[in-house]
C-alpha cells in the first residue's frame, strides 16, 4: 500500500524494474515473438509501440501469464519472475489493463475491484461494509471519482477504465501494463489518465504503456521501445525521438523494391459515394468515393474502425448520420440485404465465420446470396445452380475437385475465391473486401491481386481494407487512411509509401493533444 | 433510465453515494421486481374483485400450499440461471429424489430424520453430477440437464418398478409438509420450509461469496477467471445447492401425498425456470433476484388459483400462464433495451 511513498534508497544497484531478456514465442505457424529484450527502469513510463501483428499483445501476455515463453526469461527487481496466471502476476507485482476490459458489468464499482479477494465476516459470509470502507478509502488514495456501489455496466469506458486502474492498483502493482488505454477516451478523459499515470509513478514503479497514438507519447513516456515482426526495432529516450523516426522503426527501413499497380484501364463514374457517414460508437464524418475501374484502399491500425465503416455502409450497423449514394442516387440501407440488392457485396476477415459455409459444398455457397433466382416454385434447381457454380469455378480459377466438394476441405485462397464468386453471382458490382488475403499463402495472394485488378478492369468498384501496407500499395490505386474512427488521408498510390501511411495512421490526434 | 441519472448525478457531486443509490444497491435489477410485485397485486386485486372467494385466508394458504414444490425449485435453479447457465432436470430429479425417500424410509426402514437428509443430500449429488458434466465435461448446460433429465426420469421408475410407494410404516412422514403449525388454520409446515427455504436462498445469494460469485460468473465468467477466482469449483458448487432445493422439493412433494410417485415432475423444470424469468431473472446471466423468483412463483400460483376460482377451464389457464411469461420477458427485454 505504499506505492505513493517515495522510498528511501535500500534498491538493489542497477537492477531494472522489469527486465525481458530474450523472449520468444511460436504459435503453429508463426513465430509471434524473436528473442524480444525490454527493460522498464524504476520510475519510467516506457511506450511500446508496433504495427499490428509486431508482438506487443503476445509480450503481454507472457508477462500477464496466460502464455509461457519458449525461451527467454522475465526479472523484476532482479529476481526471476514467472507468472503462473493473471491473478499470479498481479500477486507478484505486474497488472496488466487490456484494451477489452475485462470487468462484470452487472456488479458495482467495488465488487469488481475487490473480486476473488472480498472482504469476508466469517467463513464465507460477506462483509459489505469492510468491502465499501476498503473501496472508498482506496478511491479516496487515488482520488478518482468513482461512486464505489455504481453498476460497471451503467458507467462510461473512461469511468470503467478507472475502475481497472483502480483494481490493479489495490494489488499495489509494481508495473502497471496498459494496452491503447486512450482508444476509446475523449481529451479530458486522456488527460485524467495521464495524471493517474504520474501519481502511480514512484521511484518503486514503472509502466508501460502500449499506443497507437503517438503525438500523444512524449506527454507521457519517458523512453520508447519499438516492435517489429515479433523482434526488437529499437530502442530509446522519448526526448531525443521523433514521430517520424518512430514510424520508420514500425515499417523497418529495408523498403523492398515495391510493386506497383496497373494503373486503372479506365476509371469510370462513382459507384459509391459515403457523405459524412457517422455511428453512434465510433465513426466521424466519414466522406470517400469509390469509382467504377479503380481499386480503393482502406489503411489504419486495429481499432481505427475500417471493419466498422464497411458494416454501417452496408446495413450491418446503424448509421447515426450521413447520406449514401448508389451509382448517384442517394439510398438508404438499412440491412444488408438491402446492400446486397442495391449491388454491394462485403467479404468479411472472418472468413470462415462469416464469409462461406464450411460445411456445405461449392455450389451452394455460390448460390446462396442468389438462392431466390435458381428456384422454381418452392425447389431449388440444382441443375442451374451446378452450371452458374461451375462458371465461376472455371472464370476464377478455383481449384475444387467437383463443386459438389464441402469447401472446408479447400484452400483459404480458393474458400476465398468462392466467397468472391457468391457476390459476382449476385451481380455485385461494388465490391468490399476485409482483408482478403489474411491467412492465404504468397502464391495464393498474387493470384487474389490479380483477380481484384481483373474485377476492377471489368468496370466494378473494388474497397480493399487491409492492415498490410505493402499490400495496398502492390493493390490499390488510391489509399484512404482511417484513425480513430476518421478518415485523416486520402493518399494516390504514387505517392503512398508505407511510412506516409503508418503516420497518417498514427497522427490522427495530432492537433487534438498538441 | 433511473439507474443511469442517477449514476450520472453521482459522479458529477462527489465520491459519496447518494441514498438514491444505496437503494439501487440493496435491489439490484429494483425495476423489474417491482414491476413483478406490482403485477401480483394487481392480479390479486382483479380476482378479489371476481370472486369473493378468492381473498380468504383458506384461499390464500392453498395458493402458498401450490406454490411450495415448484417455487423451491425455482430459488434454486435462480442460482443456476443467474450464472448463464440452465438446469432441465429439476423437475424430474425431484421425482427422482421422492423415490429415494420412499427407498431409504419404506424400503430400508430408516428412521424419518435420516431419510429426509439423505434424500436432499441425493438432490445434491443430481447437482453435482450436474455441475461436473457442465463445469469440468464442458457439456453445455441445456444438453448436460436435459441427459439428467431423462436419466433422473427413467431411474425414479426402474428403482420403484413404476409403482408409487406409499409411506404406510412412517405415518409422520406426511406432516412434514401437510401438518398444521398455526393454531385455527390450515397452514402447513411445508410453507414454513418454504419461507425457510427462501430466507436461506436469499442470504446465500446476496451476503456470501457462493451469491457474488454467481453474478459474476454470469455477468462475464472469462473476466472472473481472470480475477482469480476458480469458475471451474464455483459452477461445480452452484448446481450442487441447486440441487440441495431439488432434494428438499422432492421430499416435500412426496409428503404431500404420503407416497413417492415414480411418475409426473415433467414440465415443472419449465414451471420453475418460468417463475424465474418473470421474477427477472435473465437468462442471459448476471441478473436477477431471489426476492424476485419468490414473486414470480406466487403470480405462477395466483393465476393457476384464481382462474380456476373463476372457472376458467384448465386448458385455459396454462394459455394465460403462457400469456404472462410472454409479457413479462418483454417488458423486462423493454426496459433493458431503454436503458442501453
Amino acid at each position: 500500500m505504499s506505492t505513493t511513498t517515495p522510498m528511501n534508497g535500500a534498491r538493489e544497484d542497477h537492477a531494472p524494474l522489469l527486465a525481458v531478456r530474450g523472449a520468444s514465442k511460436a504459435f503453429p505457424g508463426v513465430q509471434a515473438l524473436g528473442n524480444v529484450d525490454l527493460t522498464v527502469k524504476h520510475g519510467e513510463v516506457l511506450a511500446l509501440v508496433g504495427e499490428n501483428g509486431a508482438g506487443k499483445s503476445t509480450l503481454m501476455k507472457l508477462l500477464s501469464g496466460i502464455y509461457t515463453p519458449d525461451t527467454g526469461k522475465f526479472e523484476l527487481n532482479g529476481e526471476a519472475f514467472e507468472p503462473s496466471s493473471p491473478k499470479h502476476a498481479q500477486e507478484l507485482g505486474i497488472s496488466i489493463i487490456h484494451q477489452e476490459l475485462n470487468l462484470m458489468p452487472d456488479l458495482t464499482v467495488a465488487e469488481n475491484i475487490f473480486i476473488g479477494r472480498e472482504p469476508r465476516r466469517a467463513g464465507f459470509v460477506l462483509s459489505d461494509k469492510e468491502l465499501r470502507t476498503q473501496t472508498v478509502e482506496l478511491l479516496q488514495r487515488l482520488d478518482l471519482k468513482l461512486n464505489p456501489d455504481a453498476l460497471v455496466g451503467s458507467l462510461s469506458v473512461a469511468q470503467q477504465q478507472m475502475v481497472e486502474i483502480a483494481k490493479a492498483l489495490s494489488y499495489d502493482a509494481k508495473v502497471l501494463i496498459m494496452d491503447e488505454p486512450t482508444a476509446a477516451l475523449n481529451d479530458a478523459e486522456v488527460a485524467t489518465l495521464f495524471d493517474l499515470i504520474r501519481r502511480f509513478i514512484s521511484p518503486e514503479t514503472g509502466v508501460i504503456y502500449i499506443s497507437h497514438r503517438l503525438p500523444e507519447l512524449p506527454q507521457i513516456a519517458d523512453s520508447i521501445a519499438v516492435l517489429r515482426d515479433g523482434e526488437n526495432a529499437g530502442a530509446a529516450s522519448m526526448a531525443e525521438t521523433s514521430n517520424s523516426q518512430i514510424v520508420a522503426l514500425m515499417v523497418g527501413r529495408e523498403i523492398k523494391v515495391e510493386q506497383r499497380p496497373q494503373p486503372p484501364a479506365k476509371v469510370g463514374d462513382v459507384a459509391l459515394r459515403v457523405d459524412g457517414l457517422s455511428t453512434a460508437t465510433l465513426l466521424k464524418d466519414i466522406s470517400f468515393e469509390a469509382r467504377r475501374g479503380e481499386i480503393l484502399g482502406f489503411s489504419g491500425l486495429m481499432g481505427a474502425g475500417r471493419t466498422e465503416l464497411a458494416r454501417a455502409i452496408i446495413g450491418a450497423d446503424p448509421m447515426t448520420s450521413g447520406t449514401i449514394e448508389v451509382n448517384g442516387t442517394a439510398k438508404r440501407i438499412p440491412n444488408p440485404a438491402t446492400a446486397a440488392d442495391l449491388g454491394i457485396g462485403y467479404l468479411s476477415e472472418d472468413r470462415k465465420g462469416l464469409g462461406v459455409l464450411v460445411e456445405r459444398d461449392v455450389r451452394e455457397n455460390i448460390a446462396l446470396p442468389s438462392l431466390k433466382w435458381f428456384t422454381r416454385g418452392p425447389v431449388v434447381d440444382m441443375r442451374r445452380m451446378d452450371k452458374a457454380a461451375r462458371e465461376h469455378v472455371e472464370a476464377l480459377r478455383i481449384k475444387t475437385p467437383s463443386t459438389t466438394q464441402v469447401v472446408r476441405n479447400l484452400s483459404g485462397g480458393n474458400q476465398q475465391k468462392i466467397a468472391i464468386a457468391k457476390w459476382l453471382e449476385h451481380h455485385s458490382d461494388i465490391l468490399i473486401f476485409d482483408e482478403p488475403t489474411r491467412g492465404i499463402d504468397v502464391g495464393a495472394k498474387e493470384e487474389i491481386y490479380g483477380l481484384l485488378q481483373q474485377l476492377a478492369d471489368e468496370g466494378k468498384a473494388i474497397i480493399v481494407i487491409s492492415s498490410d501496407l505493402p499490400e495496398l500499395i502492390r493493390l490499390a490505386h488510391r489509399i484512404a487512411v482511417m484513425a480513430d474512427g476518421r478518415l485523416t488521408a486520402t493518399v494516390p498510390n504514387e505517392d503512398a509509401t508505407q511510412e506516409t501511411l503508418m503516420e497518417y495512421a498514427t497522427h490522427a490526434t495530432t492537433e487534438a493533444v498538441a | 433510465m433511473m439507474t443511469q441519472t442517477a449514476t450520472k448525478n453521482d459522479q458529477a457531486s462527489s465520491t459519496e453515494p447518494s441514498r438514491f443509490d444505496h437503494l439501487k444497491q440493496s435491489a439490484r435489477g429494483s425495476i423489474q421486481q417491482l414491476l413483478a410485485f406490482a403485477s401480483l397485486i394487481v392480479i390479486i386485486a382483479v380476482f378479489s374483485f371476481l370472486s369473493p372467494h378468492f381473498l380468504t385466508a383458506n384461499n390464500l394458504i392453498s395458493i402458498l400450499t401450490a406454490a411450495t414444490v415448484t417455487g423451491i425449485l425455482a430459488l434454486g435453479t435462480t442460482f443456476v440461471i443467474i450464472t448463464g447457465g440452465i438446469d432441465l432436470s429439476i423437475g424430474t430429479g425431484m421425482i427422482l429424489c421422492g423415490v429415494m425417500t420412499g427407498v431409504f424410509l419404506t424400503y430400508w426402514g430408516w428412521p424419518i430424520w435420516l431419510g429426509v437428509l439423505a434424500a436432499i443430500a441425493f438432490g445434491a449429488l443430481i447437482g453435482f453430477i450436474n455441475g461436473i458434466n457442465v463445469s469440468i465435461l464442458g457439456i453445455p448446460p441445456f444438453i448436460a440437464t436435459l441427459g439428467m433429465m431423462l436419466i433422473a426420469s427413467g431411474l425414479s421408475l426402474v428403482i420403484s418398478g413404476t409403482r408409487p410407494i406409499y409411506f404406510n410404516d412412517t405415518p409422520a412422514f406426511g406432516d412434514i409438509m401437510n401438518l398444521p403449525i398455526i393454531p385455527g388454520t390450515r397452514f402447513p409446515l411445508g410453507v414454513a420450509f418454504f419461507i425457510a427455504a427462501m430466507v436461506v436462498a436469499w442470504f446465500l445469494l446476496s451476503k456470501t461469496v457462493l451469491g457474488r460469485y454467481t453474478f459474476s460468473i454470469g455477468s462475464n465468467e472469462a473476466a472472473t477467471q481472470l480475477s482469480g477466482v476458480n469458475v471451474r469449483k464455483w459452477k461445480v458448487i452452484i448446481y450442487t445447492v441447486s440441487g440441495l432445493f431439488v432434494g428438499l422439493a422432492g421430499v416435500l412433494a412426496a409428503s404431500r401425498l404420503s407416497s413417492a410417485q415414480p411418475t409426473g415432475g415433467l414440465g415443472l423444470e419449465l414451471e420453475a425456470i418460468a417463475a424465474v424469468v418473470i421474477g427477472g431473472t435473465s437468462l442471459a446471466g448476471g441478473k436477477g433476484s431471489i426476492i424476485g423468483t419468490v414473486v414470480g412463483a406466487l403470480i405462477m400460483a395466483v393465476l393457476t388459483n384464481g382462474l380456476r376460482i373463476i372457472s376458467v377451464p384448465q386448458e385455459w389457464q396454462s394459455v394465460a400462464v403462457g400469456i404472462v411469461i410472454l409479457a413479462a420477458v418483454y417488458v423486462d427485454m423493454l426496459r433493458r433495451r431503454k436503458a442501453a
